[in-house]
């Protein structure tokens, strides 16, 4: 049994490791050099009903539900201000999601939440495999959309095998062309989707249709018109298989307590056609050898193997399978949702034991904890006022008539709110220190009243003069303060001011 | 190369014949289309090759079919920005200081081109901030022989000062000690009491001699308490700037005879437009009245 259950579980597929030490490996006398090139083998998946289509499905309206009306919810953000909830408005720089509005000095913030979004998927790929892949991928959810109408148009997997192999007639052009025409339509409808997220989604709509969008809209339309079709009608599981990364190392997030699409070799084993004579007695497993897991599945694999690279944890053929079972009369769940060291426990008839809190679950839930603290605490803490301050770098420092030190400054001022902001800009240095605000007066002052326009960053030069009394090596540390006082936030920055080294 | 394949007796495929840490690998073959578009990235590549400027001849090159330059590229943008430029000069030329002033984008561009101006030009003498040398005034400070506004700055650049210009600025020191007008050891006590004004004197020096010979020679063009007189262009000694120095001797030397400075009338060479800006960058150094 439990050999049987290793060899199942290092079936073959494309990209399978052969391990040495098994004595597996065969010297082939003179064979013919392999082939560089391989046609695609042509996947027919079958249309199949059950438990986990029924989740697929919900997972599929509300991820396309999402995506596609996200962009249409209006959130008040004043005057001035984009109306949309979700806009990563890239020309002014700015991200909007609901209530938060993200600068570029915040893009920590999005790479951080793309890190532990990662850190998530780990997590929950070492607990339950690839569900991610299965359920919630773009790539599945559109390919799983494209099958559908494929299906409705050219009908279930062995008339589509059969028309396509059959000679070229009417009914085969035309339902070819209705196929090409509705994926086209919804290629065209998620690439169009795709740029309100990056424009207002009305203003968008109305000017795509009145040919009054810019370039770069109708070229990103196109653009992800064409990747959605190509993607999601021509290259579908090839996309898994051979362009995406994820599943070449999801095998170090695996271990033998993840949950996965299992296949319960201990008791469908030997697999065959044959008469079943009576439950215990039976010279033949549960698995009747149907085909029905390998038709239904989206990339054309045999569960039965074991996992493997293609695999994206769908579990439609658990759902196929399970069919087959009721007519039968076996137990259902001949493939399932397990995990290996469970299986091993129900071959053995050992009680199967869950073990769900292990090491890399625990490294995977404490990065995910930390890092998730740190960002809401950055958050929280985020000013929205900034405060930034250049020393001329020549001349370092001017004297005046009356004897006097004056120094430049260029001050960089961000009012990350959306009202209009009073700032008081100040220094703490010697006691003898006036700020001047060049560009509107020159009547030294101690403290600048400074009004700065709802969202903006701005420069202003500021020059500070005065009587130094502890000019150490031609320099005194000098703090400016800036305050908004209607919110009380402040910031500070160190700075200095410059003089004579004998003063 | 491998040098004997092997089979893998699962799945009956080939494998690569290499072994890291006891693992093999199949040598899966390639999708055809994965090919097909290396293939077409080739007949791109070619495309491009006849499309874009791409062999070079000895004193030539092929130019592409579609003629492009990023040279004329580049200069076609250049040509853009100069009659961009010509534009807002117009317009600084046209409108008042008060006017360009108000107006954010133009005086952003009139102090970019008053800073280049002045980098090419006025940089020599006043030095590339406007700090100033000995004998060549600093631009940064709020001391003034002519006047810090920003009328009185575009006059002074206009028309030079003591320069071959009929509206130039014109004044002369006379030289107390080579003319005979003031006697050797005047000059010593008029220079002590010069001292006094911005406190450099030694202590317990008697200069109430000085003080009288000011008020009678000096106090005319520099006032009584030394403060300058901008419409003669006589700068002010109670103040700690000095265009030659503040010691004794400079005091002295310049007392019996006066070094005067000459600029230059720019406008032989700067269009008025252009005066204007550097107008403004003056003024914004820190010294702006």
């Amino acid at each position: 049994m439990s050999t049987r259950l290793a060899a199942a579980n290092n079936g073959a597929g494309e990209g399978y490791i052969a391990m040495e030490g098994t004595s597996r490996l065969a010297e082939a006398e003179l064979a013919p050099p392999p082939k560089l090139y391989a046609n695609r083998v042509r996947v027919y998946p079958k249309a199949v009903s059950g438990l986990l289509r029924r989740i697929k499905w919900a997972v599929l309206v509300v991820c396309l539900a999402v995506y596609y009306l996200l962009p249409w919810i209006r959130w008040d953000r004043g005057p001035g201000a984009p109306n949309q909830a979700v806009l990563l408005d890239l020309w002014n720089e700015r991200f909007y999601f609901f209530g938060l509005e993200l600068w570029p000095q915040d893009i920590w913030f999005l790479a951080g939440l793309l890190a532990l979004g990662a850190v998530g998927l780990f997590l929950v790929t070492s607990l339950f495999g690839r569900v991610w892949c299965g359920f919630t991928c773009p790539q599945t959810v559109w390919t799983d959309l494209y099958l559908l109408v494929e299906r409705k148009i050219e009908g279930d997997r062995n008339k589509r095998i059969k028309r396509d192999r059959g000679p070229l007639t009417f009914d085969k052009i035309w339902r070819k062309i209705a196929k090409h025409a509705v994926w086209l339509f919804i290629a065209f409808w998620t690439g169009g989707a795709w740029i309100m997220y990056y424009v207002d989604a009305p203003t968008a709509v109305r000017e795509f249709w009145t040919g009054t969008a810019s370039a770069p809209v109708y070229a990103f339309t196109f653009l992800f018109t064409a990747t959605t079709y190509l993607l999601a009608g021509w290259a579908r599981e090839q996309v898994c298989t051979y362009m995406c990364p994820w599943p070449r190392f999801q095998s170090a997030m695996l271990d033998e307590n993840t949950f996965i699409v299992t296949y319960e070799a201990w008791r469908g084993e030997p697999r065959g056609h044959g008469k079943r004579q009576g439950v215990g007695t039976s010279l033949l497993g549960d698995c009747v050898d149907c085909k029905a897991c390998v038709h239904v599945c989206p990339t054309g694999i045999d569960i039965r193997d074991g996992v493997q690279l293609e695999c994206i944890g769908c579990g439609l053929c658990i759902d196929a399978c399970n069919h087959v079972m009721a007519k039968t009369g076996s137990k259902p769940w001949l493939i399932t949702w397990d995990s290996l060291a469970r299986q091993k426990d129900r071959a053995e008839g050992r009680p199967p034991s869950v073990r769900l809190i292990r090491p890399r679950v625990l490294i995977y839930l404490g990065v995910l904890l930390i890092g998730a603290g740190v960002l809401v605490a950055g958050l929280m803490m985020r000013s929205h006022i900034g405060l930034s301050v250049a020393h001329d770098r020549a001349p370092l420092f001017v004297r005046l008539e009356n004897g006097d030190l004056r120094n430049g400054y260029t001050v960089l001022l961000i009012n990350k709110d959306r009202k209009p902001a009073e700032f008081r800009l100040s220094v703490t240095s010697f006691p003898s220190a006036r700020l001047v605000l060049p560009e509107t007066s020159s009547t030294p002052q101690k403290v600048l009243s400074l009004t700065m326009p709802p969202d903006t960053v701005q420069s202003v030069r500021v020059l500070v003069q005065g009587q130094p009394d502890h000019l150490e090596d031609g320099r005194e540390p000098l703090d400016f303060v800036l305050r908004n006082i209607a919110t009380g936030e402040q910031a500070v920055y160190h700075s200095v001011f410059m003089g004579p080294h004998e003063h | 190369m491998p040098t004997k394949i092997e089979k893998d007796t699962i799945s009956g495929r080939e494998t690569t014949g290499h072994e890291w840490d006891g693992i093999r690998e199949l040598n899966t073959p390639l999708p055809k289309w994965w090919v097909y578009v290396f293939y077409a990235t080739i007949v791109w590549a070619i495309g491009m090759f006849l499309l874009y400027p791409s062999i070079p001849f000895v004193h030539s090159y092929f130019h592409g079919l579609l003629g492009y330059s990023s040279r004329a590229d580049a200069m076609a943008g250049v040509s853009e920005m100069n009659a961009l430029h010509a534009k807002q000069m117009e317009q600084i030329g046209k409108l008042s200081f008060a006017e360009i002033q108000k107006n954010h984008d133009l005086m952003e561009v009139a102090l970019t081109a008053g800073r280049i101006t002045f980098a090419d030009n006025c940089q020599p003498c006043h030095g590339p901030n406007g700090e100033g040398r000995i004998g060549f005034p600093a631009l940064d400070t709020d001391v003034w022989r002519w006047g810090g506004t920003l009328e009185a700055i575009q006059q002074t650049i206009t028309h030079g000062i003591r320069a071959n210009d009929p509206e130039t600025r014109n004044s002369q020191m006379p030289s107390f000690g080579a003319d005979g007008i003031l006697k050797p050891e005047q000059i010593q006590q008029v220079a002590d009491y010069v001292m006094t004004l911005y406190g450099k004197a030694k202590p317990g020096v008697d200069v109430s001699a000085g003080a009288k010979i000011f008020a009678e020679n000096c106090a005319m063009c520099h006032g009584d308490k030394g403060q300058g007189n901008r419409d003669v262009g006589a700068p002010p000694l109670a103040s700690r700037v000095h265009l030659y120095g503040d010691s004794r001797e400079t005091v002295v030397a310049q007392v019996t005879r006066p070094r005067h400075g000459v600029m230059p009338n720019w406008n032989k060479r700067l269009s008025p437009a252009t005066i204007k800006a550097v107008t403004l960058y003056v003024h914004s150094l820190g010294g702006g009245e």
